[in-house]
């Protein structure tokens, strides 16, 4: 197909999507598979690193240094350059995937532990909580907003990278990406585009309204006027 | 053998990069169901000496008994649980509602949830918190309403001994007042040993049964009660730390019933004016309580008497304010400069007529 009548393409040809469902089900799928892995994983590195760094704060710039570094790394390049180690395959992906996951969930999981209320820590471990009856039932339950808007912007921002893993040959949705810039045909780029920014709409609102349903004490602020309110 | 139930045997405290120790060579004994409150300067070790009872601070040397056992002797999480804590700030945890803050150490130490349930409801009663308030968060309460809860959390497990931080502190003056009222309360029936940190030493001499005055490094300046520390300060430390009006702070602490009223004029509605006169000038008095069958009914004076043949012609007036055996000396006082009768008289809780209260007799007290 040439320029020429790629201007005369529709942005979106619904005859092709409607005989590719089946396809665009499974990279649908792909897609959700390859970012909750990345994001799971990442998290399960990063939780641990986070409440290290709170704890003894001289390791936390190591620790984000490095993080940092993964981040910066251009994701097109990553790719490529873990192809020679790891081949086309999901670790390749998920090891680019994970590894940009790590700076924002550290971040965000030391901020929300470092913003837990001195007195609330203090008052409990004067009352005789063990270090970690204070983690698990004070500073990590505290800290779940600011926890979980880190998780939100990891799980936006792999959404968004997934598509980049279709140059090593998994993608989710990416594939249409590529297809649709390969072969100069818009409707399945506009597909797989359209699809990945709802995906990371729907990702986010789940995860807010997931927080907002453990947390409902985070939403309230005004003293309540009742009898005996001295 | 211990000599009370918390014991400081040489205690001191050294913090790293420190210039000065923060606690030197503390040694005190605290009886069983006493209040003491430690006051003195900001940087004087006061908080510090409280922390090192519940090793939330490890001393550097010394030791420290608490009901006979030495606290470095034992597991910090187990002593903690059995020793209330009250601070400043409260540090209610925001996401757990009134009930679940309370039940806190019910909870560590493995109560069922009935038994919490049933004490939690309890403690509500005892701090007049509302039922509606015990599902609600933190966030939702009122300074006064928060620093209530804390304390109720602190006693839930009804420890023996109690610490607390400058409890009051953060609260506005008038809330602080009915607190501190409340607690004094609460305190004295529930027996609870209690240390108590305050840099307030007017909240002390309310507060204490007895007081510690710490000067830097945590130097006993003076352990006395607050009527002794009043009346007979150690030294200029204490002095100037206990500040300007020490005879009127005294005088808040003696009750009328600790110094018994005297005769004064009386007379009843049935004597003649004559008998009212001279019932007058026996005191030197131009005026006399008007007294009919043990009830006070008011006041005459000489000039309401003039053409009247007796007491009962006359209405007698209404004093401006009178006392009972339970006010301080402080109120009497107060109740002679209002007076025209330049008298406070004291009644009983029924409003009879016990007799009456000079100035002069006050100022004997505290001199």
């Amino acid at each position: 197909m040439s320029v020429a009548t790629l201007a005369a393409e529709p942005l979106v040809r619904w005859s092709w999507v409607g005989s590719h469902l089946d396809l665009v089900r499974s990279r649908f799928l792909e897609h959700i598979e390859l970012t909750v892995l990345a994001v799971v994983i990442g998290f399960v590195i990063s939780f641990p690193l986070a409440v290290y760094a709170h704890r003894h704060h001289r390791v936390y710039a190591p620790i984000t240094f490095v993080a940092g570094l993964l981040y910066t790394i251009p994701s097109l390049a990553l790719f490529v350059l873990l192809i020679p180690l790891t081949g086309l395959s999901v670790e390749s992906a998920e090891i680019g995937l994970v590894s940009y996951t790590l700076l924002i969930l550290i971040r965000n999981i030391v901020a929300g532990l470092a913003g837990v209320p001195e007195d609330a820590k203090e008052a409990a471990r004067g009352m005789g909580y063990t270090n970690r009856q204070l983690l698990w039932r004070v500073e990590v339950p505290l800290a779940l907003p600011v926890i979980v808007a880190g998780v939100r912007i990891a799980t936006v921002t792999t959404i968004g990278l997934v598509t980049v893993t279709a140059l090593i040959g998994k993608g989710g949705l990416g594939y249409f990406i590529l297809l649709g810039l390969q072969q100069f045909f818009p409707t399945p780029t506009v597909l797989g585009s359209v699809l990945s920014v709802a995906l990371a709409l729907a990702a986010d609102g789940l995860l807010l309204w997931a927080q907002r349903l453990v947390t409902p004490w985070a939403r309230v602020r005004q003293p309540v006027r009742v009898r005996g309110a001295a | 053998m211990p000599n009370g139930m918390i014991s400081f045997r040489g205690v001191s405290k050294r913090f790293p990069n420190a210039a000065q120790p923060a606690v030197e060579d503390l040694s005190l004994d605290i009886e069983e169901g006493e209040t003491v409150v430690l006051v003195g300067p900001s940087g004087c070790g006061k908080t510090t000496t409280m922390k090192m009872v519940n090793r939330l601070i490890e001393p550097t040397s010394g030791s420290i008994l608490v009901d006979g056992r030495d606290v470095l002797q034992q597991d910090p999480v187990a002593l903690r649980r059995g020793i209330g804590y009250v601070i400043q700030t409260v540090g209610l945890m925001p996401h757990r509602t009134v009930a679940e803050n309370m039940a806190t150490v019910p909870r560590l130490v493995g109560w069922d949830d009935a038994r919490t349930r049933t004490r939690v409801e309890e403690l509500a009663g005892i701090f007049r918190l509302d039922r509606e308030l015990l599902d609600r968060y933190p966030a939702e309460l009122s300074g006064g309403q928060r620093q209530r809860v804390g304390a109720a959390r602190a006693l839930a497990a009804d420890p023996p001994v109690m610490l607390m931080d400058e409890p009051f502190a953060a609260v506005d003056p008038i809330v602080r007042a009915s607190l501190q009222d409340q607690f004094l309360d609460i305190l004295r029936r529930l027996r609870k040993t209690v240390v108590f940190v305050t840099h307030d030493i007017d909240e002390a001499i309310k507060m204490a049964d007895r007081i510690v005055i710490l000067n830097r490094g945590a130097k006993v300046e003076q352990f006395a009660t607050p009527e002794e520390i009043l009346r007979a300060p150690a030294n200029a430390f204490v002095e100037g730390f206990v500040g300007a009006e020490r005879g009127l702070k005294r005088l808040a602490l003696i009750r009328v019933a600790d110094v018994g009223s005297g005769e004064g004029p009386v007379v009843s509605p049935s004597d003649d004016a004559g008998v009212a006169r001279r019932a007058m000038a026996a005191f030197g008095s131009d005026w006399a309580s008007v007294v009919d069958g043990g009830r006070l009914l008011g006041w005459v004076d000489g000039p309401a008497l003039d053409g009247r043949s007796s007491v009962g012609e006359v209405a007698p007036r209404p004093f401006a304010a009178t006392v009972t055996a339970r006010s301080s000396l402080r109120q009497a006082l107060d109740a002679i400069v209002t007076s025209k009768a330049r008298m406070a008289v004291v009644v009983d809780e029924d409003g009879r007529y016990e007799g009456v209260l000079s100035i002069e007799r006050i100022s004997q007290e505290i001199s």
